[in-house]
């Protein structure tokens, strides 16, 4: 048969409408996508019934409640705990990635001893041996003071029963990480005379001035300050920022007033002047409390007059009057302070200058307003034994000076003749990140002879330990919770382990009362239980029923009554904590800020939690800085450039981003970035800590580190 | 198929008041968490970063200190397409059939084992909702135990989108069938998991065909012009290009209602005639 142009055509279309017609194509492209796709890797999880099992999550101060759905047995995802106090449902993206914590393969598996570069692994008999031995000679060479110990936070039984090892060891060296809560105490006990913790009723207040806080940016209690600011539209309540960057808070607001950073105090104290001279305060109040009102009252004045202040902040005096009538205007006023998400401790004299406000408003212990909640120690302990050692360590002073924790690195960093401190034990703490001058601190902690870790993960502090007692992670322990950050609301709460520990761990608590078992003696019979829930049961003493049984305990809000404003204060005042380093050789002025999607504090962001980073924060490897348009043009950097900033304490390659929200003149590196690399390669050394760059600059009011920003200066690489 | 719902399917939809919204990231951990969504080593290359619930930062796009900023939630739209009959811009170039319209929720379904990776959805997809796996899912080891057995680990060489949490959605109508409830489904009992998480209530879930349902009473949206929200201070995202999406967005600023569409000069505040395609 002859192949002519015509049948080679007609027989090629009826062989293309044949295979068209027929199922074959769909069949075959069906059969392939299937088969490509019967990888034995991937992962076919595990069918079976499904249940919810009620904690509270501890990854922040917040304390939400969360629901952990499980099938199997086998936890597969977190929810907010509807009902619940704090959180009513709402979980933030730290809480939901808490399974990613809890499965890291790159956790502290089991107890680790240092042997010069490297780690071995050892049980916990040999490595709880190590410690008490160490503690041991230390005693028995007279250094019992020469101990110490840092914890996260001064609340509950785990930091309870570290302070206690501490005294029955002898030495009063404890110390906690300094935050806005230690700040606010500290004033309240100087304005008003009162051992009370303060509280915001920011979800009743009708008009929220607030200097700088990220009040949704994971300020005081995260998920309960969403919810208060998602019911602002309906309660008609407005909220007015004062920041030096278009924060999310500050784009949330009703206002923003873009105040010079370090000037709060003096805009805070200009709408004190205009309140006072305009008689827009609460006369009765302050006339029944106030003390030394009238030296406030003329400081003020002639110091904070709104045409005066307008030059430092750069605001309008016409605006500082109309902010003052619009506060003294309000139902229920409430002024906040606490800059991002008050990790650190800030300058006390802002803080009073933010909380003159609140007096002169007359809105204290009220709905809506600023509360001096009650402190009560909610722990009943056993009595204490102390041999002879610990009464003689104990009777010495502490080595950080106002029991601040960068001064006790700053003493061992400055120490000729070796290291003021011989032992140093760090539990569910990474001050070797988290503090300023980070470097400084990783320095000092290399210098101490003896470093003990209690920690779940191979952190900055971890890093340099010489052992690691590896700890439950949250979901795997039982342990007592006590929300205060930020809310009015007090509630106590049982956190009950929810998975079986994964790895060879231990409860933060229980390595403490072994090692105090080891050392035998007063120190051992200080420590009468067997195992930590055996000691949460008994030192929660009454508490105990409600919170095994209900899970919390909701206390409210029960205030300690003010019976003084001393307003003499302020003429005590040594000053505003500016940033430390000269304008001349860096021009600019760094800032540290916090984001929400972004873990700050002990443990380092989830690989969730990394993943919703804007690669304006985070791009490969680099961390972006935040530069105005306008400023970016006098440096002579554009967007994307790699830049070298410089500042008195450090260095670091960073990438530009230019950002119009951003006030000229001013940089700002966002916190929770670059980590110890270690085998977490979703947020291990990525980026640039902030705190490389930040040295702590002490507040002559408070002793207490108050550095908020430095001097830097920014170089096109 | 029995409705028990004033005799109409339902159309599953989503209202975010962007005023709410704190750009908090809970809504997409909850997504990625719900649905077994992976994760790299790094992730700052967005364009191939699967995020099903995707948060956008808009900005007014003025100068210190008159800027503004504004946090925009953006899962898939479930466009209903043209006239809102199911053809929805990527169903309508789908070879394979693994994206389907179902009439019976308005929810646009990705059936990853039919899907052979062309990725056309993807350059139909107006508004980048679809994402591809070019390499297979790896989670550390020991992860793999908190992935969930209700929605399927996707491999290589598919593409995948946000289905409105699809299998809470059979779980519900399971439920309710067991309880002899046919097909009603309470509001309550279908969320989505971006919306149970969100602690600042910004995001709110339910059937647009219900009057009843909160989502409906939030943008009133008219059934004569394909959903089309009667709420002033609401809007869809490029909403002139017909995909007429279930998703829609409220807030009192004006720029940020702007953002959602491209206008011309003198265009915004003005009706812009789009024919809708004859109706039912």
């Amino acid at each position: 048969m002859k192949i002519d142009r015509r049948s080679f055509l007609g027989l090629g279309l009826g062989a293309a409408a044949g295979v068209a017609a027929s199922p074959v194509t769909w069949k075959l492209t069906d059969d392939l996508s299937i088969w490509t796709q019967n990888w034995p890797w991937t992962p076919v999880p595990r069918d079976g019934e499904v249940t919810y099992d009620d904690t509270v999550c501890s990854l922040c101060p917040g304390n939400c409640g969360i629901s952990v759905r499980k099938i199997a047995g086998r936890a597969v995802k977190i929810e907010g705990r509807s009902g619940y106090p704090v959180n009513d449902g709402g979980v933030c993206l730290h809480g939901i990635s808490a399974l990613q914590y809890l499965y890291d393969p790159s956790r502290v598996q089991a107890p680790m001893v240092r042997k010069g570069d490297s780690w071995k692994t050892v049980t916990w008999e040999e490595a709880i041996t190590l410690v008490a031995e160490k503690t041991k000679t230390l005693r028995e060479s007279g250094k019992a003071d020469a101990v110490a110990c840092i914890t996260d936070n001064n609340r509950g039984t785990i930091s309870g029963l570290c302070k206690r090892f501490l005294m029955a060891v002898g030495s009063q060296n404890f110390y906690t990480m300094d935050t806005m809560d230690k700040s606010w105490e500290m004033l309240i006990s100087k304005i008003h005379g009162l051992n009370a913790s303060a509280g915001f009723d920011i979800a009743n207040s009708d008009y929220v001035l607030s200097f700088g806080t990220g009040f949704i940016e994971g300020w005081g209690s995260p998920v309960s300050n969403f919810i208060a600011n998602s019911s602002r539209k309906e309660r008609h309540a407005k909220l007015v920022q004062v920041e030096y960057r278009l924060s999310s808070t500050a784009a949330a607001a009703d206002q923003w007033i873009p105040a010079k950073p370090g000037t709060e105090a003096d805009l805070a104290l200009a709408i004190c002047s205009v309140m006072i001279n305009d008689n827009l305060y609460d006369k009765g109040c302050v006339k029944k409390f106030g003390k030394e009102f009238d030296v406030f009252a003329k400081l003020v004045t002639e110091k904070y007059a709104p045409e005066l202040v307008t030059r430092t902040t750069g605001i309008d005096a016409s605006k500082i009057r109309s902010i003052a009538a619009d506060f003294a205007k309000a139902k229920a006023p409430l002024a906040i302070a606490g800059r991002g998400k008050g990790d650190s401790a800030g300058s006390l004299m802002e803080f009073a200058a933010v909380h003159a406000l609140n007096c002169l408003s007359g809105n204290i212990n009220k709905k809506g307003g600023f509360w001096t909640i009650a402190k009560d120690e909610p722990l009943t302990w056993p009595s204490l034994e102390m041999d002879d050692v610990a009464t003689k360590g104990y009777a010495k002073a502490t080595i950080g000076e106002n029991s601040s924790v960068s001064k006790l690195f700053e003493a061992v960093n400055s120490s000729e003749n070796g290291s003021p401190v011989e032992m140093l034990m760090v539990c569910n703490a990474n001050p070797c990140y988290n503090l300023h001058n980070a470097k400084g601190v990783q320095e000092a902690v290399k210098k101490i002879p003896f470093v003990v870790n209690i920690s779940s993960y191979m952190d900055d502090t971890a890093n340099l330990a010489d052992v690691i007692l590896p700890a439950h992670m949250f979901l795997e322990m039982s342990q007592d919770l006590y929300t205060s950050s930020g809310t009015t609301q007090r509630v106590t709460s049982l956190s009950k382990p929810i998975a079986s520990p994964i790895f060879d761990t231990k409860h933060p608590g229980e390595a403490v009362i072994m090692i105090a078992k080891a050392l035998e003696g007063s120190i051992a019979s200080s420590f009468p239980w067997e195992t930590y829930d055996e000691c949460l049961e008994s030192v929660t003493g009454e508490m105990w029923s409600t919170l095994s049984e209900e899970g919390f305990i909701d206390s409210g809000s029960q205030a300690s009554e003010v019976s003084a404003m001393d307003f003499s204060l302020f003429a005590s005042f040594k000053g505003f904590t500016m940033p430390e380093g000269d304008k001349k050789n860096y021009p600019l002025t760094l800032v540290q800020v916090d984001h929400m999607r972004l873990a700050s504090g002990t443990f380092a962001s989830s690989p969730f939690a990394v993943k919703t980073v804007s690669d304006s924060i985070l791009k490969d490897s680099d961390s972006l800085v935040e530069i105005n348009p306008e400023t970016a043009d006098q440096v002579g950097v554009s967007d994307g450039d790699i830049a070298f900033i410089e500042t008195p304490v450090g260095k670091a390659r960073v990438k530009v981003n230019l950002f119009d929200g951003i006030m000229p003149g001013v940089i700002a590196m966002t916190e929770g970035l670059g980590h110890f690399a270690g085998d977490n390669h979703y947020i291990g050394g990525k980026g640039v800590n902030v705190n490389e760059l930040i040295g702590p600059v002490t507040d002559p009011d408070s002793g207490l580190d108050a550095a908020w920003g430095i001097r830097a200066r920014l170089s096109r690489a | 198929m029995t409705q028990d719902n004033h005799g109409k399917a339902h159309k599953y939809g989503m209202v975010i008041d962007l005023d709410k919204c704190t750009g908090c990231g809970s809504c997409m951990v909850a997504c990625m968490s719900e649905n077994n969504v992976p994760f790299k080593e790094n992730e700052t290359d967005k364009k191939d970063s699967i995020t099903w619930m995707k948060v956008f930062k808009l900005t007014n796009g003025k100068p210190f200190p008159d800027i503004d900023t504004c946090y925009l939630p953006r899962p898939c739209m479930h466009c209903g397409g043209k006239g809102d009959h199911g053809h929805s811009p990527c169903i309508s170039v789908c070879p394979a059939t693994a994206t389907d319209y179902g009439y019976d929720t308005g929810i646009v379904s990705q059936i990853y084992t039919r899907c052979f990776g062309c990725r056309y959805c993807m350059g139909a997809c107006p508004y980048h909702a679809r994402y591809f796996n070019w390499w297979d899912p790896k989670w550390p080891d020991g992860m793999e135990e908190y992935l969930s057995p209700d929605v399927s680990p996707r491999m290589r060489g598919v593409v995948e989108k946000c289905s409105f949490c699809y299998h809470r959605y059979q779980e519900a109508r399971d439920r309710a069938y067991h309880e002899e409830r046919r097909d009603h489904i309470e509001e309550g009992e279908y969320q989505t998991a971006c919306t149970q998480a969100c602690p600042a209530g910004a995001i709110t879930f339910g059937d647009l065909n219900n009057p009843e349902h909160e989502v409906y009473k939030l943008v009133k949206p008219d059934p004569h012009n394909c959903g089309r929200p009667r709420e002033p201070k609401a809007f869809r995202l490029l909403e002139r290009l017909q995909t007429n999406p279930k998703v829609y967005y409220i807030s009192e600023r004006e720029w940020v209602r702007k953002a959602g569409d491209n206008y011309r000069k003198g265009e915004w505040g003005k009706e812009i005639k789009v024919s809708h395609g004859k109706g039912h």
